[in-house]
C-alpha cells in the first residue's frame, strides 16, 4: 500500500475553537482551491529539490541558513550512522537510528528558540543536535552507563522517554507551567504514529486544550511502529486528530526540512501568542529498523522503502542548494571532513566512555535521602569490600 | 505582645485543609491539582475554600484523568512548581500507577539528581464508609515497593497537618495515603508545634508484653485493643510508624526488643503487604529477642467485599485480640 493512498482529500488543517478560526477556516477554503495533488501535505521543497509556494506558509532562508540546514542534516545523519557501526561493534547496547527523519527533526528543532523547551522520544537525535546537546551525551544510555548522561535544564532538552507518550502529559505541564508564569515560551513534545494510540497522548490533547497550553505536539508519523503500519494506529489521517480536541491539525511533508521549518515555527508562535496547542504531523519514513535489534525485512517490502528514498530529505535540499547555487563544490567537500571528523569524535568519546561506579546504583534515588538506601548501600558495600578482604 | 493560640481541635479533614491552606499562603509555588477540588472542595471537602481564596490558578480543577493529572503535575514540577495532587479514591490511582512508577518515581535518579519531584499525591485511601466497589481500597504496597517514592499515612490531626507541611517540603514524591474514615475525627492541632521528622515512628502507646504496629487508620483501632488487653493484665505497645516508605525500623526493633512480640495490622492484603516486609526485617534484627513469630492482622487474597460485609471484613479490636492472644501463647 502507497503511503499517499492513506491520505484523503480533507482540508489540510482542522481549526480549532480559539480566536483564530474564523482566519483559519477562510485561509483552509482558499488553499483547498489553490493546490491540487496532496491538499493536506504542506510542502515547500518537493523531492526533485523544487521550491514550491504555500498559501499558509512561507519562508525566506538565506543561502547560509540553507546551508546550515544542510549541514545540521547531514552531521546528524553522520552520528547516527557512527552509532549503528558502535552498536555493530559491541560498543553500544542498542540504538535507534533516526534515518530518513532527519528533516522532519532538524526543521523543527530549529525552529524552536533557546527558551523553548522540548520533550524527545528515545529517536530525536536531530532534534538533540539542534539544542545543542553533545551527540555523545546521547549514546551514553544506549551503551549502558546511564538513563540519560546530559542535564535537561542546560539545553532545555528533556531527558529521552522509552514509556511511549508518556512526555506529551510532560511537555503539557510544562507549557501550563510557562502560561502561569506568564512568559511567551513554548513547548514542544515528540511522539510517533504508535504514541498516537496511547491514552497519555489523548490525555495531554484534552489537557492543552482545555487549558489552552502554549505547546506544539510534533508527531513524527514515520509509518511504523516497530512492525505494526500506521493503518493499525488509526482510522484518519492522525493531523485530523486534533479537531475533535478543539485545536487545529496539520500535516507537514516530514522529509521537507524547509516546510518543517516554517510549520512548526508557525505552530510555536501561535503558542506564544496564547492560541494554544497545535498538532504537527510530519510524514516520515524509518528508512531503518525500528532499532538495531529489529528485522523489518520480516514486516515490509523493500519496494516501500526505496519509494521513500527517492524522497530523501538530504538529497532533495542538496539539489536544491545546487541549483541555486547557494553552495560550492568547497562547501560539501568541508562538510564531508566535518562529518567524518564528528564520526571519529564520536567514536572515540564513547570508547572511552567509563562504566559508572557500582555503588552509584544507590545515587539519587532520594533528593531527600533515604534510611533504607542507606541501609542497602552500606550492606553491598560491606558485601563487596568483603571479596577485596579475602583476595589479600 | 500576647502569643497568638496555636492550639486547635479539629477534624482531620480540616487539618489537612488548613495544612494546604499554609502551604498555598507560604509558597507562591504550590498548587492544588484534581477532580472537583476547586468549587466543591474535593468530594471530601478537604480543599474546601481554597479555590476561592487562592484563585483557579492555583486549585485546579482537572479533566477526569489520573494519568495527565500526574502527567502534568511532572511537567509542572519540571517548571518548578511544587504540585499537589489529589486523586479521588483510592481504587481511581491506577490509570496514573504508570506516570507514577514509570515516570515520576525514576526521574530523579535518572537525570543523575538533576531533576527534583516535589509533588505530593494525596490518596483517600481504606474501608469502613460503606462506599461502592474502588472506593475502600489500601493499595499502599504498590507504591511502597518502588523506589523513589516515598510512601506516608497520617493517623491523626495533628500528623496530618504536619506530615501534609513536611510531604509538600520533601523534594521527593509523597504518596500521602489519607485514612478516610478517620477524616471526621477530631483531635488537637499545634501549629506552632515542632513536629517529628516525617518518616519517623511514634509510640502511642507503652507497653511491655508485645508491641502492635499500625498507621493510618489501623492506629485507632490497636490503641482501643490495648486498651482492651490493659483490662484482661496484657500490657501492649503500640508503635505508629506513619511512613510506610521509608520505614522506622529502629524504632519497631527497639520496642521489639523490649516486648518480645509483634503484631502488625494493617487495612491492605496481608499477602505481599507492609506487615510481609515489617515481619521480615524484624525477625532479621530481632531474632533473639522474639518468643513468638512476627504476626500479621489484615486483609484477605480476595477483592475488597461488598459494603454490607466489611465490618466483618476489616481488622477489628477481635481480631487485633486474638492475634494478640495468639502471639502471647508461644
Amino acid at each position: 500500500m502507497t503511503v499517499e493512498s492513506t491520505a484523503p482529500r480533507k482540508p489540510r488543517r482542522t481549526s480549532g475553537s480559539s480566536g483564530t478560526k474564523r482566519a483559519t477556516a477562510k485561509k483552509t477554503a482558499a488553499k483547498t482551491a489553490e493546490t491540487s495533488a496532496q491538499p493536506e501535505l504542506v510542502q515547500l521543497l518537493t523531492p526533485e529539490g523544487q521550491r514550491v509556494e504555500h498559501p499558509d506558509y512561507s519562508i525566506d532562508l538565506t543561502p547560509d541558513e540553507l546551508r546550515g540546514l544542510y549541514r545540521d542534516m547531514v552531521l546528524t545523519r553522520r552520528f547516527d550512522a557512527e552509532a549503528t557501526s558502535l552498536q555493530r561493534q559491541g560498543e553500544l547496547g542498542l540504538w535507534a537510528s533516526l534515518l530518513g527523519q532527519e528533516a522532519a527533526q532538524i526543521g523543527s528543532g530549529r525552529a524552536t528558540r533557546e527558551d523553548d523547551y522540548v520533550f524527545p522520544t528515545y529517536r530525536e537525535h536531530g532534534v538533540a543536535w539542534c539544542r545543542g546537546v553533545d551527540p555523545a551525551n546521547l549514546l551514553g544510555m544506549f551503551r549502558g552507563v546511564n538513563h540519560g548522561g546530559w542535564d535537561p535544564n542546560s539545553n532545555n532538552f528533556h531527558l529521552y522517554t522509552i514509556v511511549i507518550g508518556s512526555q506529551t502529559l510532560h511537555a503539557t505541564g510544562y507549557a501550563m507551567g510557562v502560561a502561569k508564569d506568564g512568559a511567551d515560551s513554548a513547548v514542544i513534545a515528540y511522539f510517533g504514529d504508535g504514541a498516537s494510540s496511547q491514552g497519555d497522548v489523548a490525555e495531554a490533547f484534552t489537557f492543552s486544550a482545555v487549558y489552552n497550553a502554549p505547546v506544539v505536539f510534533f508527531c513524527q508519523n514515520n509509518q511504523w511502529a516497530i512492525s505494526e503500519p500506521t493503518e493499525r494506529q488509526t482510522r484518519v489521517p492522525l493531523y485530523q486528530r486534533a479537531q475533535g480536541f478543539g485545536f487545529p491539525g496539520v500535516r507537514v511533508d516530514g522529509n521537507d526540512v524547509l516546510a518543517c521549518l516554517a510549520v512548526t515555527k508557525d505552530a510555536l508562535e501561535r503558542a506564544r501568542r496564547g492560541e494554544g496547542p497545535t498538532l504537527v504531523e510530519a510524514f516520515t519514513y524509518r528508512m531503518g529498523a525500528h532499532t538495531t535489534s529489529d528485522d523489518p525485512t520480516k514486516y515490509r517490502a523493500d519496494e516501500e522503502r526505496e519509494a521513500w528514498e527517492a524522497k530523501d530529505p538530504i538529497l532533495r535540499l542538496r539539489t536544491y542548494l545546487e541549483a541555486e547555487g547557494a553552495a560550492d563544490e568547497a562547501f560539501f567537500t568541508d562538510l564531508d571532513a566535518e562529518s567524518e571528523a564528528l564520526g571519529k569524535r564520536v567514536r572515540e568519546a564513547v570508547r572511552s566512555m567509563p562504566d559508572p561506579d557500582l555503588m552509584a546504583i544507590f545515587e539519587n534515588v532520594y533528593a531527600d535521602g533515604s534510611a533504607l538506601v542507606d541501609e542497602e548501600r552500606a550492606q553491598f558495600a560491606a558485601y563487596q569490600a568483603s571479596f577485596a578482604e579475602e583476595a589479600k | 505582645m500576647a502569643a497568638e493560640k496555636t492550639v486547635e481541635k479539629m477534624a482531620l479533614a480540616k487539618a489537612l485543609n488548613e495544612s494546604l491552606r499554609k502551604a498555598l499562603e507560604t509558597d507562591p509555588k504550590t498548587l492544588i491539582m484534581g477532580e472537583d477540588v476547586g468549587k466543591l472542595g474535593g468530594v471530601f471537602r478537604v480543599t474546601d475554600g481554597l479555590q476561592k481564596d487562592f484563585g483557579e490558578g492555583r486549585v485546579i480543577d482537572t479533566p477526569l484523568a489520573e494519568s495527565g493529572i500526574v502527567g502534568t503535575a511532572i511537567g509542572l514540577a519540571l517548571r518548578g512548581y511544587r504540585p499537589i495532587v489529589e486523586i479521588q479514591f483510592d481504587g481511581f490511582v491506577f490509570p496514573a500507577y504508570d506516570q507514577i512508577v514509570t515516570q515520576l518515581a525514576k526521574m530523579h535518579a535518572r537525570s543523575l539528581g538533576k531533576v527534583k519531584m516535589p509533588i505530593v499525591i494525596r490518596i483517600p485511601y481504606g474501608g469502613g464508609i460503606g462506599a461502592v466497589e474502588h472506593h475502600s481500597e489500601s493499595p499502599e504496597a504498590l507504591f511502597a515497593h518502588v523506589a523513589g517514592l516515598k510512601c506516608v499515612s497520617p493517623s491523626n490531626p495533628s500528623d496530618a497537618y504536619w506530615m501534609m507541611q513536611q510531604a509538600i517540603q520533601s523534594d521527593d514524591p509523597v504518596i500521602f495515603f489519607e485514612p478516610k474514615r478517620r477524616y471526621w475525627d477530631k483531635g488537637e492541632v499545634d501549629t506552632d508545634a515542632i513536629p517529628l521528622p516525617l518518616h519517623q515512628a511514634r509510640t502511642v502507646r507503652e507497653g511491655s508484653d508485645i508491641t502492635l504496629v499500625a498507621y493510618g487508620p489501623m492506629v485507632k483501632v490497636c490503641v482501643e485493643a490495648a486498651a482492651a488487653a490493659a483490662e484482661e493484665g496484657k500490657s501492649v505497645e503500640v508503635v505508629d510508624i506513619r511512613s510506610m516508605s521509608p520505614i522506622d525500623f529502629d524504632a519497631i526493633q527497639a520496642s521489639v526488643e523490649k516486648t518480645g512480640r509483634l503484631v502488625v495490622v494493617h487495612e491492605a492484603p496481608v499477602f505481599y503487604g507492609s506487615g510481609a516486609e515489617i515481619a521480615a526485617r524484624i525477625t532479621e534484627r530481632c531474632f533473639y529477642h522474639l518468643e513468638a513469630p512476627v504476626l500479621r492482622v489484615g486483609g484477605f487474597h480476595a477483592p475488597y467485599p461488598p459494603a454490607r460485609l466489611e465490618e466483618e471484613y476489616l481488622p477489628g479490636l477481635d481480631r487485633v485480640l486474638d492475634a494478640v492472644d495468639r502471639a502471647l501463647a508461644y
